[in-house]
């Protein structure tokens, strides 16, 4: 059995393609304004570097917020499904999940078998978000990947309060005038996600062990800031990106 | 024009609720007398709000409208987003419940479904429902320059005590001489006992007709209950309702007799927390369709029959206040949560559905505790669904379509 997990997300697009129990190859590229053509894009990338056609695949599972135009697919699944059977597949321990993705944050607490229990979304604003990390490095003209590492060099977190994504990128730009560190502005924007992050996660009852998926999962300084706010550690798997298209690639073999 | 060629899906058409043609008939003749002008229709009007008494002005034979029915109507007709702006330049707050915003602009600019409401004679609120129609009631009374009489029910929490009763059925004298005042004439008691008992029946009716999804397959959804609440709404203590709800109530038992359920498939069925969102009625009841789960219950349409375990069939007055001091909205949370978990095994559910309204601070405020004492008791999936009943500015379609999904995903 030979089956394609496909996730679009609002940022980027992955492919996962499973043997069995196997990733034989996996595929991440922007998702850019058309959905259906990243999804397209990202599943002949997929199949080009596991070196096999699109007649070997028996299922397909789509999945992100464009799940429903991967016209290909066998099926829709939501990511919030998908990423619990994929963190369960790469550690089948994980209780909870935090995702970081592009336009929303989500907790998930599941069971021993990898089911989902309970979710909770933040899909209201971009506080919280890929999103808001990619305005804050435009404010301060950094890129974004150097962020992680960046942060680790703060000597406190310069305090950022405010909910909202434009009225935080003010104070953000203050900040800097008022001469503070730049490490320490990367740490206060951390921190203000982690907050707002783990405040909702906690109302579906948080438990460990804690998995973190989804793309921000590389921010090195984001999951620091965000064990900090739980109080304990967080798994992050070198597959965080592509997670959610693990999870769906795993269903479309059962189907 | 091209409807009488439409070819008609015969499975969809056994489905359709025969009633409903009645209903509209109905409540198209309530809205034609209400507008028509004073001098003609002779009745002054009254506005009430939703839980408010509205017996005693039958007994007057004052015509009640509800300005919240009229805001579900705006909202149905996707008027709200352009009426709450309005509303918005005038001043008033965002934060401000959109059944609020869009009447009071809808009086000012006389817009609206069927062209504005009715001038009110006179305006009675009562506050069992939310602290908002307090002030909204206010600014109606200023506007117009009518008289105003505010009904005040100390909110119940977890009980009902002696003190609370003197308190509010002192208050429904008051209203009784209000009224005398306005119409100039006296109070004819006797006839209190027939409207009373009029409305009691009303409120029975509609509670058996909500009972009858008790049954597999659920002759009709909650989706339907909010279409046929309007007669329990705003005709309660007339024979009109009466009639109509016994017509509804043969017409669902004889769905229950012959199996016929609203949905081809019931594979979940769920129970609705919360005011609809009218203006995504179609859209969500073909969502949770598509995906073969039945609302069978909702905590909404049912707050017209909770007081009906404190009725003294032989004093309508008398425990009138007490009644309208006890519905559900003006309880605690405990009593909410109870009242969710009465209904998840009542009608047999496998999951909640909650919509956390933005508007409606009373009946979203506790709603996370809720969920949580559902989980924690029944061990069932919860959805929270945050959105707005009239203002669709609240409304996210591809994130409520992901939730409404994954939710379902859960219950598989
Ligand atoms: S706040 Fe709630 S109870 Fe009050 S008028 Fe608005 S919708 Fe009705």
């Amino acid at each position: 059995m030979i089956s394609v997990g496909v996730d679009v997300g609002s940022i980027s697009a992955k492919a996962v393609v499973m043997q069995e129990n196997a990733i034989l190859a996996s595929a991440v590229l922007l998702t850019g304004y058309n959905a259906r053509k990243a999804g397209r894009q990202a599943f002949d990338q997929v199949l080009a570097a596991a070196k096999i056609t699109a007649e070997q695949v028996d299922r397909i599972v789509a999945t992100g917020y464009g799940r429903n135009s991967v016209d290909f697919a066998d099926r829709a699944v939501t990511e919030i499904t998908c990423h619990a059977a994929g963190a369960h597949h790469l550690d089948p321990t994980v209780r909870a999940i935090i995702d970081i993705g592009g336009q929303d944050s989500k907790a998930i607490v599941l069971d021993a078998n990898g089911k989902v229990k309970d979710f909770a979304m933040n899909d209201k604003c971009a506080a919280g978000t890929g999103r808001f990390l990619e305005v804050m490095a435009r404010a301060l003209e950094l890129d974004l990947d150097a962020f992680g590492d960046l942060s680790l060099a703060a000597d406190r977190a310069a305090p950022i309060s405010s909910m909202c994504t434009v009225f935080a990128e003010s104070e953000v730009i203050s900040l800097i005038a008022k001469g503070e560190r730049r490490a320490n502005i990367i740490a206060g924007i951390h921190a203000s996600i982690a907050a707002r992050v783990v405040a909702m996660a906690r109302r579906i009852g948080l438990r460990p062990p804690v998995m973190m998926t989804g793309g921000v999962a590389r921010n090195i300084g984001v999951v620091r800031a965000l064990e900090e706010k739980m109080g304990g550690a967080l798994i992050v798997s070198d597959r965080a990106q592509v997670t959610g298209a693990i999870g769906a690639a795993l269903i479309a073999a059962t189907l | 024009m091209g409807s009488d060629k439409r070819i008609l899906d015969p499975d969809k058409e056994m489905r359709k609720i025969k009633a409903d043609k009645r209903m509209r008939e109905i409540m198209a003749a309530y809205y034609i007398e209400a507008k028509t002008p004073r001098e003609q229709r002779g009745k002054p009007i009254a506005w009430i709000t939703s839980g408010g008494p509205v017996e005693p002005l039958h007994v007057m034979d004052v015509i009640p409208i509800y300005p919240e029915n009229y805001g579900a109507m705006i909202g149905a007709s996707k008027m709200g987003v352009g009426l709450c702006e309005t509303a918005e330049s005038m001043g008033y707050s965002r934060d401000l419940c959109s059944y609020a915003r869009a009447d009071i602009a809808s009086a000012t600019v006389n817009g609206g479904p069927i062209g504005g409401l009715p001038e009110p004679d006179m305006l009675i609120c009562c506050n069992n429902i939310c602290g908002t129609v307090l002030k909204w009631y206010e600014v109606l009374a200023r506007y117009f320059n009518v008289p105003l009489f505010i009904l005040d029910t100390p909110i119940t929490h977890t009980r009902f005590d002696d003190d609370m009763r003197r308190y509010v059925t002192r208050q429904s004298r008051e209203y009784v001489a209000f009224l005398e005042q306005v119409c100039d004439k006296p109070f004819d008691y006797d006839r209190m006992k027939v409207v009373g008992e009029l409305s009691l029946r009303a409120q029975e009716l509609w509670q058996q007709v909500l009972d009858t999804t008790i049954h597999k397959p659920a002759p009709m959804t909650c989706f339907d209950a909010f279409f046929h609440l309007a007669m329990i709404v705003t005709l309660r203590g007339t024979q009109t309702a009466v009639d109509y709800y016994e017509m509804l109530l043969a017409e669902m038992r004889d769905r229950v007799a012959r199996g016929i359920g609203m949905l081809p498939v019931e594979k979940y069925r769920l129970v609705w927390d919360n005011i609809p969102i009218w203006y995504r009625m179609r859209w969500l009841s073909e969502k949770f369709m598509a995906r073969s789960a039945c609302l069978v219950a909702d905590t909404y349409t049912s707050g017209w029959t909770g007081w009906l375990p404190h009725a003294d069939r032989n004093d309508f007055l008398g425990f009138m206040g007490e009644s309208y001091a006890r519905i559900f909205l003006n309880s605690g949370t405990d009593l909410m949560a109870e009242n969710i978990l009465r209904m998840v095994k009542k009608y047999d559910a496998d999951g909640v559905v909650f919509h956390s309204n933005r508007s409606c601070k009373p009946y979203s405020l506790g709603q996370y505790d809720i969920q949580r004492i559902v989980q924690e008791k029944m061990g069932i999936p919860t959805l929270m669904i945050e959105a707005d009943m009239v203002d669709e500015r609240s409304f996210a379609e591809s994130q409520i379509e992901t939730r409404i999904d994954a939710f379902i995903e859960m219950l598989g």
